[in-house]
């Protein structure tokens, strides 16, 4: 039986996180359908349809899609799953908002957030804000699994499926869209970006985050932050990295000013390189750090952003 | 309008896990165990509804062992009316406690429950988004703000890209992200005062509920150790060593 994927998209085009649940759903089944639901959403099933690997794609064009609605979501993967031997997404805030109701629908037990795919019906998650890894095995019929983007690499273009159109489900009545507040940057996507450069409460303020953007522009990075920068209001909830934020795993994690609590670390421990920057040379983070520099941000970083011309 | 508050007992979020040396999970002997703190949250938005005079009753729930009551006893002193723990000493999976969560709704009749979005110990993030399909009411999960009024509740969420406003039909689920609220601490006065309230404690089978595990877990095992790394003299030292060590600039 085949793996289905629920792509992630803003209707015009894919998001990167669909390409790393592309991988992960490879390594669970031979064929791989991808399901996109959504309103106008042509272009981004055109898209799907050139990703390597995807055998099918089904499109689901109705405008009680338009919002990626948990409700409906369910209601449309539930309308197909049970050709399927797994249901796959990404573990984004949409993915791991309508994907328990899935398995809930399909009387299923899902796994969050999978990190390896050990066989079809075994794999690994992380549990404890990352401090354990658990392998699992799953008896059900149809496997729900949520997806990990930081431990699949994204699949590449080269393919040319077939776009199926199927039947878009009814609206639930019982949810209204009233409105969204999306934060625009120029600067790469926090979870998909090589260089991640974050500031903790050491930053002091939010118009001193102007110093990470610098170096981060520099790096040709993304700016993060951790929750105690977020909570004193100096950046927006989107910018937070860490078990309850997003979890990156960059080529270069730059932590600026943060001390390195357990939650904290549970977002970002997987980077390949780990740099801190930190006055207090006790901060736990100078234990993950591969390389650890004891000095005054408010020169340190100024400094490095001028030694990369 | 009654609201239902379900509460975990989990390993306090200061606490360091230890994995247990035959990879069989993680050992919780000794360790200080607390509420979960997406829960207080959840207890705390329950708690202001009702001074707010829009929640007539709150009913604080919790799945798990007879220890699981402290818990409840620090949620009825933070402001809860009332407690129903169904106890049960084995693993329980968010798809049983969803299964539980819907039976005591069944039970109970809330027009909205709170949970928090989710464990900090199983970190699965799945049990409210469960109980709402269970019972096919709409779902408002990662909530940073609700308003509660004329049979709806508009809830504004964490999505990735920013903020996201839906407004629901009651009955619904809520579950709650971290800047919702901050949450009060229980009173002296209050503590005494949470020891008179009810308690009710019920079995899975007075419920009709099956709570077995179905995952199963083959081992639980410490994630790679990072190499200790070196300290730098300064920026350009640093520099330097990212880009002809480490060579990631």
């Amino acid at each position: 039986m085949a793996v289905l994927v629920i792509a992630e998209h803003d209707n015009a085009s894919l998001k990167a996180a669909t390409r790393h649940a592309l991988t992960a759903a490879l390594q669970m089944g031979a064929e791989v359908h991808l399901l996109v639901a959504g309103s106008d959403c042509a272009a981004a099933a055109e898209q799907g349809a050139r990703l390597l690997g995807v055998s099918k794609v089904l499109l689901a064009d109705a405008p009680a899609h338009a919002h990626a609605s948990a409700e409906n979501l369910a209601s449309q993967v539930l309308a197909i799953a049970g050709q399927y031997s797994h249901v796959v997404a990404a573990a984004s805030a949409s993915g791991k908002s309508f994907m328990p109701r899935v398995a809930a629908l399909l009387d299923s037990a899902q796994v969050s957030d999978v990190v390896s795919v050990e066989s079809s019906d075994t794999f690994v998650r992380p549990i404890y804000a990352g401090n354990a890894l658990a392998t699992v095995q799953s008896p059900d019929p149809i496997k729900v699994v949520t997806v990990r983007t930081t431990g699949f690499d994204a699949a590449a273009d080269g393919g040319s499926a077939a776009v199926e159109v199927i039947a878009a489900v009814e609206g639930n009545p019982a949810v209204r869209f009233v409105g969204q507040e999306v934060t625009h940057s120029s600067r790469p996507e926090l979870t998909s970006a090589r260089v991640v450069v974050s500031g903790g409460r050491g930053m002091g303020s939010g118009e001193n985050f102007v110093l990470l953007e610098g170096l981060a522009d520099k790096l040709g990075g993304a700016v993060g932050a951790s929750r105690a920068a977020v909570d004193a209001g100096f950046m927006p909830n989107d910018y937070q990295v860490g078990q309850t934020g997003k979890i990156v795993a960059p080529e270069l994690y730059l932590a600026v000013g943060i001390s390195g609590a357990i939650q904290h670390l549970a977002g970002m421990k997987d980077s390949k390189v780990i740099v801190a920057i930190n006055k207090d040379p006790e901060a736990p983070i100078f234990q993950v750090a591969d390389y650890g520099l004891v000095a005054d941000l408010f020169e340190a970083v100024p400094q490095m952003s001028g030694s990369l011309g | 309008m009654k609201v239902l508050v379900a509460v975990k007992r989990v390993i306090d979020y200061n606490a360091k896990p230890r994995v247990k040396p035959d990879g069989s999970g993680i050992d919780l002997t000794n360790l200080k165990m607390s509420m979960n703190p997406f829960d207080e949250i959840a207890v705390e938005e329950a708690v202001r509804l009702k001074e707010g005079g829009i929640a007539s009753e709150v009913v604080v729930v919790s799945i798990g062992p007879a220890a699981a009551q402290e818990v409840l006893r620090t949620a009825l002193a933070l402001g809860g009316d009332r407690a129903v723990l169904l106890q049960d000493e084995g693993e329980v999976q968010p798809l049983a406690v969803a299964k539980a969560l819907a039976a005591l709704c069944k039970r109970e009749q809330p027009d909205l429950l709170i949970l928090g979005k989710q464990a900090i110990d199983d970190d699965a993030c799945q049990t409210g988004q469960m109980v709402a399909a269970l019972l096919d009411w709409p779902q408002a999960t990662f909530a940073s703000q609700v308003d509660v009024s004329g049979g709806r509740v508009k809830v504004t969420r964490e999505i990735d890209g920013g903020l996201e406003t839906l407004d629901l039909a009651l009955p619904a689920v809520v579950t709650t992200d971290l800047r919702l609220n901050t949450p009060r601490y229980a009173s002296l006065p209050n503590i005494m005062k949470a020891k008179k309230k009810p308690l009710d404690v019920l079995t899975a089978g007075e419920l009709g509920v099956d709570l077995a595990p179905r995952l199963k877990t083959l081992k639980v095992v410490e994630p790679p150790k990072r190499s200790g790394g070196v300290m730098v003299a300064d920026v350009a030292a640093l520099v330097d060593k990212l880009r002809n060590e480490a060579k990631v600039i």
